[in-house]
C-alpha cells in the first residue's frame, strides 16, 4: 500500500505577522517559514502506518515556489521515502491544489491520500474535501484517530466534530485529513536530515500535468484587523466585580 | 469607487447588513441555504448562515434553506422554517436515509443536484464542523472555489475573511461562475430571529430520483458527546475559559463552577484539552471553536497566536494569570495579575446570583 502526502510550507506558527502597507498581503520575505503543523501530522500518521507494516511506501508532495524543496526534505528527513514538487509560482486557492493532487493521485495510485485539515496561513480548511470529491473517494476530516484494516480495505477514522467524536468507515482508497490531536510528529534527526538529501524529489509542473492554474477568487486587500483598545489592570478581585458590574455591564 | 467607499464603511461598522439593503441592484438570483436540524428546528449556526444571506445586496433576492434527513423531525423542521421566518421564501426537503447521518459523500451530492436544478447565485452554509466538512466537497463536483469563514459581506461577490489565525483579514471577490459557495461564521451573523407576522414560504420535496450512484463507500459508526446542561459554547453570552495553568482535570471543576454561578459556558485551550482536563469540543482556537460572547474569562490562559483567533471578537475580555507578561494581557479589557486558585474561590464567593 502506497500513501501520499500533502504538505505545506507556511509562515511558521510562532511568527507574528506583519501585514504588507500596500495591503496586497502578508510580509513573507525574511520570515522564518516551516512545514504547516497539521501537515507534519498527516506525514507522522502515514509513518506510523508504514511502520506498522500496513504501507510501503509514503510519498510527501508540495506544490509551490523553489521553496517548498526546503519542506520536502523536512518531510524526506522524517522518513518519507520521496518528494514530489509541483512547482508553481502563481497564487494556487485550494481548487487549483486539489485539481493537481487528482493528477498525481491518477500518475501515482496511493490507496490512501492525507492531508492537514487546514494550512495555518489561509485557514481554508478545503483541499482534503476538495480532492475527495474531484475522485470521488470518501472522506475522514479532522481526524483525531485512524485505524486501517488492510484485509478489509477499510479506515476507520475517530472524527473531531462540534458535538464530540464521531466514527465514520472509509472504504480505501480515501482521503482523510488530520486534527491536532491525531499524534504527535517526530523530530528529524541529523543523520536522517543527512540522509534525506540523497532521497529523490520529482519535479513536475502544473503544464505538464495538464492542469490549468487559472482562479476564479481575487484578493482586493488584505487589511490588519481592528485593534482592541487598551484595558487596565485591576488589583483585585473586589475592583474586577465592581467594573464587570458597574462600567461593562456584563454580570 | 462608490463601491470602495462603502467597502470601507462596511469594514467600520463590521457587519449591518440591512442597512445596506437595495443599494446594489446588479445581482439577480436566488440564495440556497445548506441547513442543519435538530428537534424540529433549524440549528442556530445555520440561522445564522440564513442571517448572512440575507445580507446580500438585492432586494429581488430570494433565500432557499436545504434540509436533508429523514423521518418526523425533518418535515416539523420544514414546516417551523417555513411559517417562522419571513425570509425564507422556499424550503427544500430531500427525505431519504441517506442523508441521517452528516457525511460528506451524499450531502455533498445532495448540494449538486440541488444546484443543477435550482440554478443558485449563492450557497451558504455555517462553517461549523458540518458545514466545513460538506461544502468543499460540493464546491469541488460544482468546479467552483468555496471561500470558508466569511465575517464579512460587502457586495454580492466581496467578501471578508480572516486569514493567519485572525492576525489579518483578506476581502476576496469570486470571479467565478454560478454558485458562490460560502461558509460564515457564525459569531459575525446574527441568528435569525423568528416573527409571528409571516407569510408561510412553500415547501417541496427534492426529487432524488438521479442520486443512485455508488454512496456506500464511507458509513457513519457511532458520536459520543459530552451531554451537558450548560450553555453551548459557540452561542453561549459568557464563556468561562481554563489553560494549562489548571494542572488537572479536578482542578478545571473550578472553572466549571465558575461557569455554573455565571450561566456560562466552559471553554479550553490546546494545552487544557491535550493534558486530558476537558473533552476537544470545549477548544477555542483557530481549530477549535470560535466564540464571540459578551464576557469572556481567561484563567491560567497564555494567550497564544493560536488561542486569541479563537475569542478575540468577544466584548469584554477578562484574565486572570500570576503572569504578568502573559500576551493574554494585551488583548484583556481587565486584567488581574494573581493565582487563579486564590482568585476564583474568591470570585465564586462574591459573585452575585445569576438572574
Amino acid at each position: 500500500m502506497k500513501i501520499m502526502v500533502a504538505v505545506k510550507r507556511v509562515v511558521d506558527y510562532a511568527v507574528k505577522i506583519r501585514v504588507k502597507p500596500d495591503k496586497t498581503g502578508v510580509v513573507t520575505q525574511n520570515v522564518k517559514m516551516s512545514m504547516n503543523p497539521f501537515c507534519e501530522i498527516a506525514l507522522e500518521e502515514a509513518l506510523r502506518i508504514r511502520e506498522s507494516g500496513l504501507a510501503s511506501e509514503v510519498v510527501a508532495v508540495s506544490i509551490g515556489p523553489s521553496q517548498c524543496v526546503d519542506t520536502l526534505r523536512t518531510g524526506l528527513a522524517m522518513g518519507a521515502n520521496r518528494g514530489i514538487h509541483v512547482e508553481s509560482t502563481a497564487s494556487l486557492f485550494p481548487l487549483s491544489v486539489a485539481k493537481i493532487f487528482r493528477k498525481l493521485v491518477e500518475i501515482e495510485k496511493p490507496d490512501l491520500l492525507i492531508l492537514g485539515k487546514q494550512a495555518i496561513d489561509d485557514d481554508c480548511n478545503q483541499t482534503g474535501q476538495m480532492v475527495a470529491g474531484l475522485l470521488n473517494w470518501p472522506q475522514g476530516t479532522f481526524a483525531s484517530k485512524v485505524v486501517l484494516d488492510k484485509e478489509k480495505g477499510v479506515a476507520t477514522v475517530d472524527r473531531e466534530v462540534d458535538d464530540g467524536i464521531e466514527t465514520v468507515r472509509l472504504n480505501l482508497p480515501a482521503v482523510i485529513t488530520t486534527d491536532l490531536r491525531l499524534n504527535q510528529p517526530r523530530y528529524a534527526t541529523l543523520p536522517n536530515i543527512m540522509k534525506a538529501k540523497s532521497k529523490p524529489i520529482k519535479k513536475f509542473t502544473p503544464e505538464e500535468l495538464n492542469v490549468e492554474i487559472k482562479s476564479d477568487l481575487e484578493i482586493v486587500e488584505v487589511t490588519e484587523p481592528p485593534k482592541r483598545k487598551a484595558g487596565v489592570i485591576v488589583s483585585s478581585v473586589d475592583e474586577l466585580i465592581d467594573k464587570l458590574k458597574n462600567e461593562a455591564n456584563v454580570i | 469607487m462608490a463601491a470602495r467607499a462603502l467597502l470601507g464603511v462596511i469594514k467600520k461598522r463590521a457587519v449591518s447588513c440591512p442597512a445596506f439593503r437595495g443599494h446594489y441592484t446588479f445581482r439577480h438570483g436566488s440564495t440556497l441555504v445548506v441547513a442543519e436540524h435538530e428537534g424540529g428546528v433549524i440549528k442556530p449556526p445555520s440561522l445564522s448562515a440564513l442571517a448572512a444571506a440575507t445580507c446580500l445586496p438585492d432586494t429581488d433576492s430570494s433565500v432557499s434553506v436545504l434540509l436533508a434527513g429523514s423521518g418526523p423531525s425533518l418535515h416539523q423542521a420544514a414546516s417551523h422554517a417555513a411559517s417562522s421566518y419571513p425570509s425564507i421564501s422556499k424550503v427544500l426537503v430531500a427525505d431519504s436515509d441517506k442523508f441521517k447521518d452528516p457525511l460528506a459523500e451524499p450531502w455533498a451530492k445532495l448540494v449538486h443536484l440541488v444546484q443543477q436544478s435550482g440554478g443558485y447565485s449563492h450557497i451558504f452554509a455555517a462553517a461549523n464542523s458540518f458545514g466545513k466538512n460538506i461544502m468543499p466537497r460540493a464546491a469541488a463536483l460544482l468546479d467552483v472555489s468555496p471561500i470558508t469563514d466569511v465575517t464579512g459581506i460587502s457586495d454580492s461577490n466581496t467578501f471578508v475573511r480572516p486569514i493567519y489565525a485572525g492576525n489579518a483579514l483578506c476581502t476576496v471577490r469570486y470571479t467565478g461562475a454560478s454558485p458562490c459557495i460560502l461558509t460564515i461564521r457564525s459569531t459575525s451573523f446574527p441568528a435569525l430571529q423568528k416573527s409571528v407576522d409571516s407569510n408561510e414560504a412553500s415547501i417541496s420535496q427534492v426529487d432524488l430520483s438521479t442520486l443512485d450512484e455508488d454512496l456506500g463507500r464511507s458509513a457513519y459508526i457511532s458520536q459520543s458527546s459530552q451531554d451537558d446542561e450548560r450553555p453551548d459554547l459557540g452561542n453561549a453570552r459568557i464563556v468561562v475559559t481554563g489553560g494549562r495553568a489548571l494542572k488537572s482535570a479536578e482542578n478545571f471543576k473550578l472553572i466549571e463552577a465558575l461557569a455554573e454561578k455565571l450561566g456560562a459556558a466552559v471553554g479550553a485551550t490546546r494545552a487544557a484539552v491535550d493534558a486530558g482536563y476537558v473533552p476537544n469540543e470545549l477548544q477555542v482556537g483557530q481549530t477549535g471553536k470560535i466564540v464571540a460572547p459578551e464576557l469572556y474569562m481567561a484563567f491560567g490562559v497564555s494567550g497564544a497566536i493560536q488561542h486569541l483567533a479563537g475569542m478575540r471578537d468577544s466584548k469584554v475580555i477578562v484574565a486572570v494569570n500570576n503572569d504578568a507578561d502573559a500576551p493574554i494581557f494585551q488583548v484583556a479589557d481587565y486584567g488581574l495579575v494573581g493565582d487563579l486558585f486564590e482568585v476564583i474561590p474568591e470570585l465564586l464567593e462574591k459573585l452575585p446570583e445569576k438572574k
